[in-house]
């Protein structure tokens, strides 16, 4: 009981000292440490002092005086204080936390590293894979944290052409431009229908590849195929081809008037008996483009999903087959019980990962008519999908940054809900062994 | 309609889609391929292999036009990512398969969120940045994207497939007194090599690959990378380069392809051990 006092009483004065990080280990007598902690502090209180508390101050404002205030600037520097603080943050929780654990060690009489010598033994050998992982992370902060904040920030101002820093300030505008998307006229008739299209988009070419990859994997699995390899290796071409050589070629082939489709694959089909085809409007008829837009990624996204369920089928124990020939089983009944689930099962997560990817697919729409043909209104083209509006809204001749950023967080919310789902449903954490 | 027709007629049918798919893959790639050596210059691929053939669109490529420069650009950029990535993910996902740290189910899930986050999601912070310290046509800040974006699904499967090495040889490693880096560097790396492998292919073909980013930060002509200058060629109906386009594309694809099939053995052991045993 006494012994238990003493513990929580020696943890208390510890962490209450450690407010000011290294006063808690000092009294915990790991000196250097303390001292570093100490260091640590006075580093980031002169760096607030010098640089931070102004640039968070201008993160608030972003400038009052147009042509000598720069609201880009504030805006850029005020969220990289915003990370520099928290990552502060998170080391003065550390600290706290270390120092408990200090003392609470102390008063159950273990030994403490005390001299500075030990101490870095220690930490190279407990810190191993935090230093493996540290490039990791650095990275990870300045590519993705750190733009998605600006972004996350940008939507939530007036930043267009209008407001161009230096001469003009940028002002916070709250969910404006969430609110414009949703509700002002011109800009909801865009979204609702580049929106829909780009899930008409998503679900047609994701599924009719899956469908064909699997389909394809089917045919060729059977065991008195010939010439395997020679199959294998033509279907792996659209893969191991870059895709914008292949959308590249595919745009001239589609040309309406000279395309190698509308001048020699048509007049081939014409020359069998009761077949008499016109040339089809591939670019100029918005129908159409989407049409060869999802045949095109039919064919260059089928063969991943071969390839893995090639893999899946060969794993899959003969024995389970025979067992079922004999109990009887049908063709359809061995694949809708035994194959089809295996399939699923193994190569779920990599086909929900097709359909994301296929949501944001760039290249396709841009190089095949470059969204076109016509317009969809606020800039956006009849075949456009919201990255490729994205695109368009940035480097347009009148760029509306704001709304582009607007759009882009709605996109990256669909996205990940998708894929949280996706990974809650297919477990991919179930077999993670835990510390 | 007996058993032995049956299989007769799955035979025909099986055969006759596979050929069909094969004769829709190969024939656009024929007929890109094809232009490349075909006298004259026409605006449109066409099957036709009834006119004389020539080499001179590769030498117009490279005498005429920046196709050398970009094909350079490209191969830096390319491999720096897979260098860095390869060397990060590789450390990252070593960390989280072998030891066990305060914060590693924590930060393991972080990656996965994170993972889920589109590069896509920065896409006017990355202009706007770019803008604002000139790096705009400035490759670091290219690259930096590039590993950035590679690096936290990576992991997940660099890590998944670390899982499949027993821990049964470090340990036995530990004991004989090898250090940290030891058992990393002549132990465990050895053995995940086709992962590797794989791996470095794959960073090296996203930025090759890649034509957003590529679009969105590099301006100069003699900046650019072979995805857009390539586009170049081909996007302008007045003067039509189809020759020209055809030539850069077979250069740019051949060693991707050569790489791609000499590797794709590995693919399928790589993804299935990262993808799902998590």
């Amino acid at each position: 009981m006494n012994k238990h006092h003493t513990l929580t009483k020696q943890k208390r004065k510890a962490g209450l000292l450690s407010i000011i990080p290294g006063l808690g280990q000092i009294a915990n007598q790991q000196l250097s440490k303390g001292l570093l902690f100490l260091a640590i502090t006075g580093l980031f209180a002169f760096e607030l002092c010098v640089f931070g508390i102004q640039a968070l101050t201008g993160l608030m404002t972003l400038g009052s005086v147009p042509g000598e205030d720069h609201s880009l600037f504030m805006l850029i520097e005020g969220t990289l204080q915003l990370i520099v603080t928290m990552i502060f943050l998170m080391f003065y929780i550390f600290n706290i936390h270390d120092s408990r654990k200090t003392a609470a060690m102390k008063a159950a009489g273990l030994e403490v590293n005390t001299t500075a010598k030990d101490m870095i033994c220690h930490a190279g050998d407990k810190g191993f894979p935090y230093l493996f992982t540290l490039p990791a992370y650095i990275m990870m902060v300045f590519v993705i944290i750190f733009p998605v904040l600006v972004t996350l920030f940008v939507a939530l101002t007036n930043y267009d052409f209008y407001h161009i820093p230096p001469n003009r300030l940028i002002d916070w505008v709250g969910f404006k431009n969430f609110l414009n998307i949703f509700f002002l006229g011109s800009y909801r008739e865009t979204f609702v229908n580049v929106l829909g299209w780009t899930v008409i988009w998503t679900i047609c070419a994701t599924t009719l590849q899956i469908i064909l990859g699997i389909v394809t994997a089917l045919f060729v699995n059977q065991d008195f195929i010939k010439g395997k390899r020679i199959f294998r290796m033509i279907f792996l071409f659209p893969w191991a081809v870059p895709a914008f050589i292949t959308i590249m070629s595919f745009s001239n082939m589609f040309n309406d008037s000279i395309g190698a489709v509308n001048a020699q694959v048509i007049p081939l089909f014409n020359h069998l008996p009761f077949v008499e085809l016109p040339a089809i409007a591939w670019k100029t008829d918005p129908f159409w483009t989407k049409t060869a837009l999802i045949m095109i990624q039919t064919w260059l996204g089928f063969p991943y999903i071969y390839v893995m369920v090639t893999g899946v089928l060969q794993a899959i124990p003969g024995e389970l087959y025979e067992a079922a020939k004999i109990d009887g089983a049908t063709f359809i009944q061995r694949f809708r019980h035994i194959t089809f689930p295996m399939i699923l099962f193994a190569t779920a997560p990599v086909m929900i990962t097709q359909y994301t990817f296929n949501f944001n697919n760039f290249s396709i729409i841009y190089l095949f008519n470059e969204g076109g043909p016509g317009s969809a209104g606020a800039g956006a083209g009849s075949t456009d999908i919201l990255i490729s509006w994205i695109y368009k809204l940035t480097t347009g001749t009148s760029p509306q940054y704001s709304v582009a950023a607007a759009v882009t967080l709605l996109i990256s919310f669909i996205v990940i809900g998708i894929s949280l789902i996706a990974f809650k449903k297919s477990n991919a954490f179930g077999n993670e062994e835990v510390m | 309609m007996n058993a032995s027709t049956a299989r007769m007629l799955n035979k025909i049918c099986t055969y006759l889609f596979l050929t069909l798919l094969s004769i829709v893959i190969i024939y656009p790639l024929l007929i890109t391929a094809s232009s490349a050596f075909r006298v004259g210059n026409s605006a449109a691929f066409q099957l036709d292999f009834s006119g004389s053939w020539t080499l001179d669109h590769f030498k117009r490529l490279f005498d005429e036009t920046l196709y050398l420069n970009w094909y350079s650009n490209t191969l830096v950029i390319a491999l720096s990512v897979m260098v860095l990535q390869v060397t990060i993910v590789t450390l990252a996902g070593y960390s989280y398969s072998r030891y066990r740290f305060a914060g590693r189910k924590k930060s393991l899930i972080f990656f996965l969120i994170i993972q889920m986050v589109p590069t896509m999601a920065a896409l006017t912070a990355f202009y706007v940045l770019a803008m604002l310290i000139g790096a705009l046509d400035q490759y670091w800040f290219l690259t930096a994207i590039y590993i950035g974006g590679g690096i936290p699904m990576n992991t997940w499967l660099m890590k998944g497939y670390f899982d499949t090495v027993p821990r049964e040889i470090d340990e036995a490693a530990r004991i004989d007194g090898a250090g940290h880096l030891r058992i990393f560097a002549s132990i465990v790396l050895p053995l995940v090599k086709p992962m590797l492998a794989v791996q470095a292919l794959w960073a090296f073909m996203a930025p090759f690959g890649d034509y957003l980013l590529t679009k969105f930060l590099l301006r100069s002509p003699e900046r650019l990378t072979i995805a857009v200058g390539l586009q170049s060629f081909i996007s302008n109906p007045q003067q039509q380069k189809v020759a020209l386009f055809a030539a850069g594309a077979i250069l740019a694809a051949l060693p991707i392809c050569v790489l791609f099939f000499f590797l794709q053995k590995n693919f399928v052991s790589g993804l299935t051990a990262g993808g799902t045993k998590g």
